[in-house]
């Protein structure tokens, strides 16, 4: 089937095309670049989490919502899962219960191992400066599902060589 | 048959609202208003339930001697209100979910709009025909059991082209 690679082809001409219009390469101007294509993810992620979650309320807590991110919504975009998720514990709660999962500041590292759209540039670490600008339209995706799931966060990605990529959800307790 | 439909954010204020007969307005919308209590009581109460599947639809919010509430919560915590005239054949409640579920899809399709900023009011005269169609099915429906002269239709009136057909 023809659809995941219309999607890659529009990602990729999407960057170009931000990047293309910067008179200024310095960073400032890949700054703006960045947040754009990030703003671009944030709207579609909201709209992928109005129209994707299931008929019934199936969100409990958050490991939920972020297993749903790496089942669902993975599945919808790019048509394979996500690899690992993990969480970063980072303990602040006075009182540790055995047998609960401890995360009350609410880190949590999604793992790609063979990231759909970086998967066609380069296997290690060649063009590793340049991955940064194909991971800011899904740090944008992630954001924006949470965010209509109720979930203020802030994400970040990584890439240590490609195609493999973490992504970084870092849970904003209100 | 449905007399008020509203969406209301998870804000908990008034994303679309809209009431059949125009005029008491008002009165529907403090009717909503209220309840908001009542859809929060039962959201936590779910949270409490251990059970696995809950559900969206969260059936008979309350009963005035006049309406029927109905309420529905979305897994974004929109939550849809329907106030519903009791007066007439008791809407079965297949037929409340299912009117829900249209709403459900015509807000999706709402938020899927590139020129929706979420956290608007919604304008989309898409929407607005949905919502127009569930109202006035309703409408047509009832007209059809009784006689009556076409114009504006309201719950005093009703009640005297009753009593006159009588």
């Amino acid at each position: 089937m023809a659809d995941p690679a219309l999607f890659e082809f529009l990602h990729t001409e999407m960057v170009a095309e931000l990047w293309a219009q910067d008179p200024d390469p310095g960073p400032g101007g890949q700054k703006t670049s960045l947040l754009v294509l990030e703003g671009m993810g944030f709207r579609v992620g909201q709209a992928l989490g109005e129209r994707l979650p299931r008929e019934t309320l199936t969100f409990r807590e958050e490991l939920d919502i972020l297993k749903f991110l790496c089942k669902d919504l993975w599945v919808a975009v790019f048509h394979k899962q996500m690899d690992s998720l993990r969480t970063n514990h980072q303990v602040q709660a006075p009182l540790r219960l055995p047998g609960t999962l401890l995360c009350p500041q609410g880190t949590y590292v999604l793992q790609d191992n063979s990231f759909p759209l970086l998967v066609r540039m380069a296997s290690g670490l060649q063009y590793l400066e340049e991955a940064p600008k194909f991971l800011a339209f899904t740090c944008g995706l992630l954001r924006g599902t949470l965010s209509t799931l109720g979930v203020k966060s802030l994400v970040t990605a990584s890439v240590a060589a490609l195609p493999a990529c973490k992504f970084q959800v870092v849970i904003q307790k209100l | 048959m449905a007399v008020c439909v509203a969406v209301i954010a998870k804000e908990n204020y008034p994303l679309y609202i809209r009431s059949i007969p125009t005029e008491n307005e008002l009165k529907f919308h403090y009717m909503v208003h209220t309840s908001l209590d009542v859809v929060d009581e039962k959201i936590s109460a779910m949270g409490k339930a251990l059970v696995d599947q809950r559900e969206l639809y969260l059936g008979l919010l309350y009963p005035t001697e006049d309406y029927k509430v109905y309420g529905y919560v979305t897994n974004s915590k929109v939550k849809f209100v329907m106030v519903v005239d009791s007066s007439n054949t008791a809407l079965r409640d297949n037929e409340i979910r299912s009117m829900f579920r249209k709403l459900h899809n015509s807000y999706t399709d709402v938020m899927c709009n590139p020129f929706y900023n979420p956290g608007d009011r919604i304008q989309s005269r898409a929407f607005d025909g949905m919502v127009t169609s569930m109202m006035i099915q309703a409408r047509r429906g009832k007209e059809s059991l009784v006689a009556r002269a076409p114009g504006a239709w309201s719950p005093e009136e009703a009640a005297k082209g009753g009593a006159e057909d009588l």
